[in-house]
């Protein structure tokens, strides 16, 4: 019963977004922006000490922000549908709270994932090695990160109205978020106050995730990155279903 | 159906609905009239527990809506006073997903369906996105997606709002094509008279209070008036009109709006 809820509230994203052009334009042409300009420009200034060319080291950061992007853009959609109605629609269905909560991070998280695919599909233009193995390995890894993102995502969106929306989240979430995971310098030689905030931050260990899987150069335990994605989502999820219980309509 | 009891909801310092009780049977229609923010979607939202009440009791269908939600909502259909469908859907699409949040059965759904699209005349526009819906098709596409899981009682809060006449009407009858074919129970929240006029009982509230509960007819005759305009007038020292929807009301129109255009 409690997986047809989920289930419903998941397939209603996943159709809207086939329909909208805009986001899966997004999907490409941001990861391409950046590829291509950061990714070529800064190549020849930058030392990573290991010796690995720099599109090498930014490629899993560039996939962590396709997914960070769209996870939160999903989890926004939940302003969208308050602002216009359908909210009400979900909540007077008998369905749980942690039904709606659930199908939500997981529509975002599928989503996401297609938008880390589409990252992925570039590897071979800029000359990342791939293999069908770590393909498999990073999907489950990209959803995990995802998930992470997703279940933020709706913890704000619950307690936000109407649209200062996506443009505050964007600057003051998604980017803070991107720039001190790791995926676009290395953390080594930064202050003390920096560290401690890159350490909060689950999408530093979800870039060392990937990192990982696609290069074999980690900074931490990938078992505790996993641990601190899941812990970290598990977290925001029961937030969201408590803020949820608590009529948001 | 329904019963309240000393029901009470604060917003903060603002007392939207200030100790009302009343009981609507089985298969009635009762009118719930008032003057803009006198407290009616305030009094639905708690109803369809949307809303938990500051104090008080309800049960609907028999169910505490505080206790047993879940039981609630699956007896309940509503039409809310703003639109809640999803326009980059189509009708169909917006019908199939409530037939899943509900978890009916797909074969009898599916003939239910093309019976309530027939009635309302929306059968042969079901594959067309709802955002190319006029305001009087979504709300004809709103009454079969209430209806559609077979709801013991119906909501209705300001249903005709805005629409046009021949519009209202249809809508009319509808609602008493499917009272009198499936014993549902109605609740109806509306500014016009002549739409009270056709309840069993009503209740006028007044800044959150019941001011008075009685059938139209014993109304009137109660207070000497021949038309419930007048019942009106002398019970709340005003007409009820939809100019005077409250600055709050237009602000919040105004500002849907805008959304609406921004997207
Ligand atoms: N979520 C809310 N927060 C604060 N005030 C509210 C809220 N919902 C309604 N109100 C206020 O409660 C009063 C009753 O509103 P409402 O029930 O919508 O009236 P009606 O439906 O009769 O026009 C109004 O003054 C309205 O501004
Ligand atoms: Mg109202």
């Amino acid at each position: 019963m409690e997986f047809q809820s989920l289930y419903t509230v998941w397939l209603r994203d996943l159709v809207r977004f086939r329909r909208d052009r805009t986001q899966i334009l997004g999907g490409f042409s941001r990861p391409m922006l950046w590829l291509l300009f950061l990714g070529v420009g800064m190549g020849p200034v930058f030392h990573s000490g290991a010796g690995v060319p720099y599109m090498h080291f930014i490629f899993p950061g560039v996939i962590a922000m396709n997914l960070i992007f769209a996870s939160f853009l999903s989890a926004i959609s939940i302003i969208w549908d308050r602002e216009f109605g359908f909210l009400k629609e979900i909540l007077v269905a008998p369905i749980s709270r942690s039904a709606i909560a659930f199908g939500k991070a997981a529509s975002g998280s599928t989503i996401a994932v297609l938008q880390g695919l589409v990252v992925v599909a570039f590897a071979p233009l800029v000359h990342v090695p791939l293999t069908f193995e770590k393909i498999l390995l990073l999907i489950p890894s990209m959803f995990l990160i995802a998930f992470t993102c997703t279940s933020m995502g709706i913890v704000l969106a619950s307690r936000m109205t109407s649209f200062e929306g996506f443009g505050t989240i964007a600057n003051f979430v998604i980017m803070p978020m991107f720039f001190l995971s790791g995926g676009l310098f290395p953390l080594d030689g930064i202050p003390i106050w920096l560290k401690v905030l890159t350490h909060l931050n689950p999408l530093t260990y979800g870039v060392d995730q990937l990192r990982w899987i696609l290069s074999g150069a980690h900074r931490f335990p990938i078992a505790f990155d996993l641990l601190f994605n899941l812990l970290f989502s598990a977290l925001m999820l029961s937030l969201a279903v408590a803020l949820f219980k608590r009529s948001p309509a | 159906m329904i019963q309240v009891e000393n029901l009470v909801k604060h917003f903060g310092v603002l007392h939207a609905v200030r100790d009302i009780s009343f009981q609507v049977g089985e298969g009635e229609l009762f009118g719930f009239l008032g003057p803009n923010g006198a407290g009616k979607t305030t009094t639905i939202n708690m109803l369809c527990t949307l809303l938990t009440p500051t104090s008080g009791r309800a049960l609907v269908a028999g169910h505490d809506v505080v206790q047993h939600p879940t039981e609630v909502r699956r007896s309940i259909g509503i039409i809310f006073q703003d639109p809640s469908l999803d326009e980059r859907l189509t009708a169909l699409e917006n019908l199939k997903f409530h037939a899943m949040l509900y978890h009916l059965p797909k074969k009898k759904t599916e003939e239910r369906r093309e019976m309530l699209l027939e009635m309302v005349g929306l059968s042969d526009r079901r594959g067309d996105l709802v955002k190319t819906f006029s305001g009087g098709m979504k709300r004809r596409l709103e009454i079969v997606r209430g209806l559609l899981h077979s709801p013991k009682v119906l909501f209705l809060d300001e249903p005709t709002l805005g629409l046009d006449p021949q519009t209202r009407n249809h809508i009319w009858s509808y609602v008493k094509e499917l009272r009198s074919k499936e014993g549902l129970t109605l609740f109806l929240t509306t500014h016009y008279m002549e739409e009270a006029e056709q309840c069993d009982r009503i209740a006028i509230i007044d800044e959150g209070k019941i001011v008075a509960l009685d059938t139209p007819t014993a109304l009137k005759q109660r207070l000497g008036s021949d038309t419930l305009d007048d019942v009106f007038v002398k019970l709340i020292g005003r007409e009820i009109r939809e100019e005077n929807a409250s600055q709050k009301d237009q602000l919040r129109d105004l500002h849907k709006k805008w959304i609406g255009r921004m997207r």
